[in-house]
């Protein structure tokens, strides 16, 4: 005898055209909702570019004040990015598995530069390392004074901007499975080699993302930079100090610099994505 | 045919046509609704004050006496650089007095005609001082060592008033023959940083991070006068700077304004000025 199997069709899904219009557009008007922000977001955005012509920003682009500030901002945030990343990434591998007290305690200190204001890193940096400072007293007959220089602007964002990465870090560190690791161990790699050839390789998604709020973060640093590095162009005067004090007498070279910060981070930003996208669909 | 599509459309053609507002920056805006709580909602009335950050200690003090004899006011602050609330009076700023340290910035706002004109009255005068920390660690003893090389300089940004004073007085000092030739120049090449406001030259001076600020005299009165040690500029050189004071046009408080305004240019203002190393006015 032989089975007869029927093969039985899955239940399809609810076809949509028989629900009623009016159900279907109460049910997918929920996505109104996402407006508010949205728009909250994007009108800002969209405003400066029609306050400022094409003409205004080319005149805008001529000015060396302006042309200083976006210098100084893109090379002092790419080194805040190296330094974070390189100091960063030991403190991240500490903290991503250990439950000690002691790391609880060290994780919560490393959020904190995150919920301060920046006047207050400003503040507490000016106390450290200036002149009279804790470890700056220490420091100036040596010569070396920091507050003012673009090494300060570099120190300014770093201590506002690495803890993004090390969270970051520490979280893509911790996704990495223990098994795989202990399997690389076994095989007889050391904990650098493992850390070389498995943890990085399986992590790096979320170390680029911790970059990139690592330099979205320092690239807008404003209130740590101009307590404790000061405001000078072409040395300490980073594009958020700029648009600060530009928006006091020439609106232009304020619009003008906020049209090519947010230009940049666009570019950079869907970059970075794109890159993703390719990479997690191989 | 299915009017999803369209209701969406619709909502969202409604929702960007509702936001789209005039883009012209500088027309008076509307006049925003009082808050609910605050001030008014005790049975005071607020006074908002737009004052440069010099008068921080002088209204301050001026605020309390004036509080005591009209006794249903509140006076409410907001201390910055002149240029910065110039900015803000000019693109609608909600206020109901305008104190300038310059009348540079008094004339931006009567331009966009949020002051008249004629409403505008000096009501107190200022000049500049060098200051050093109390320790003076540079040894600073007279103006020509400004010009000193590797003296840490502090000005304020040439946009503040009292940075462009600053400026002024470096310009005289280049034609005066007492000064060594490229006084401006050497002394420029000094400069560490350019402040937003004459308070932050001031407390970065006192905290000993620099060696060198030129502010105004007022600024070396009060709680920071115990770090800081000042050195006369002579009045040949020196820039009197004159404070103007107006109502703004659209106060909320057209009864209580003038009172302020003329408190302060009366005896008593004036003589909290003048506690406070301003030079009051003798006659308004």
């Amino acid at each position: 005898m032989v089975a007869v199997v029927r093969t039985v069709s899955p239940p399809s899904p609810p076809r949509l055209t028989q629900k009623p219009r009016l159900r279907r557009a109460i049910q997918g008007s929920w996505e109104l909702l996402t407006l508010p922000l949205l728009l909250f977001i994007l009108i800002p955005i969209a405003s400066l570019f029609f306050h400022l012509t094409p003409a205004d920003l080319v005149t805008g682009l001529e000015q060396a004040q302006v042309r200083q500030a976006i210098q100084l901002s893109l090379t002092t945030s790419l080194a805040t990015v190296v330094l974070s990343a390189a100091l960063g990434t030991p403190l991240a591998y500490y903290l991503h598995r250990r439950a000690s007290r002691l790391a609880r305690l060290i994780d919560t200190l490393v959020d904190l530069p995150i919920v301060l204001p920046p006047a207050v890193a400003g503040v507490a940096l000016l106390t450290a390392f200036g002149r009279q400072g804790l470890v700056g007293r220490a420091m100036s007959p040596l010569g070396v004074t920091l507050p003012f220089t673009t090494a300060a602007v570099i120190m300014a964002q770093t201590f506002v901007a690495a803890p993004l990465y090390v969270k970051s870090a520490a979280l893509g560190f911790a996704g990495v499975d223990l098994e795989l690791r202990r399997a690389a161990a076994l095989d007889g790699a050391n904990r650098w080699q493992v850390f070389q050839h498995v943890v990085v390789p399986l992590s790096w998604v979320s170390v680029l993302s911790g970059c990139l709020l690592t330099w979205a973060r320092a690239m807008g640093e404003f209130g740590a930079t101009i307590i404790f590095a000061g405001n000078f162009p072409g040395r300490t005067q980073t594009m958020p100090l700029a648009i600060y004090i530009g928006f006091e007498i020439d609106l232009r070279v304020a619009l003008t610099l906020s049209i090519i910060l947010v230009a940049f981070s666009f570019v950079v930003l869907a970059l970075v994505r794109w890159v993703l996208n390719a990479r997690l669909d191989r | 045919m299915n009017p999803l599509p369209k209701f969406r459309s619709l909502a969202l053609m409604l929702l960007l046509s509702a936001c789209s507002l005039s883009p012209n920056g500088t027309a008076a805006t509307p006049r925003p609704e009082p808050p609910s709580t605050g001030p008014r909602s005790a049975g005071l009335i607020p006074i908002t004050v737009m004052a440069a950050s010099s008068l921080t200690g002088p209204f301050t003090e001026i605020a309390k006496d004036f509080e005591s004899t009209h006794w249903n006011s509140k006076v409410l602050f907001d201390f910055a650089g002149s240029q910065q609330l110039a900015q803000q009076l000019a693109n609608g700023a909600p206020a109901d007095v305008f104190a300038s340290a310059s009348p540079q910035y008094m004339d931006t706002v009567v331009m966009s005609g949020r002051i008249q004109a004629g409403g505008v009255k000096t009501f107190a005068r200022n000049r500049l001082v060098v200051i050093t920390p109390a320790s003076n660690p540079a040894g600073l003893k007279n103006l020509t060592d400004l010009a000193r090389p590797g003296l840490k300089l502090i000005l304020a940004a040439q946009e503040v008033p009292v940075g462009q004073y600053s400026l002024t007085f470096l310009e005289k000092a280049a034609v005066d023959p007492a000064f060594p030739p490229g006084f401006k120049d050497r002394v420029l090449a000094n400069v560490v940083s350019y402040e937003p406001d004459d308070k932050t030259v001031v407390t970065k001076v006192a905290l000993g991070e620099a060696d060198a600020g030129i502010v105004y005299s007022s600024d070396v009165f009060g709680a920071s006068a115990a770090n800081l040690v000042s050195l006369a500029i002579p009045d040949a050189l020196n820039v009197i700077a004159n404070y103007p004071i107006a109502v703004v046009q659209d106060s909320q408080t057209p009864g209580l304004a003038p009172d302020f305004v003329g408190f302060v240019l009366g005896p008593q203002g004036q003589a909290i000025l003048g506690k406070y190393g301003f030079v009051p006015v003798t006659s308004p």
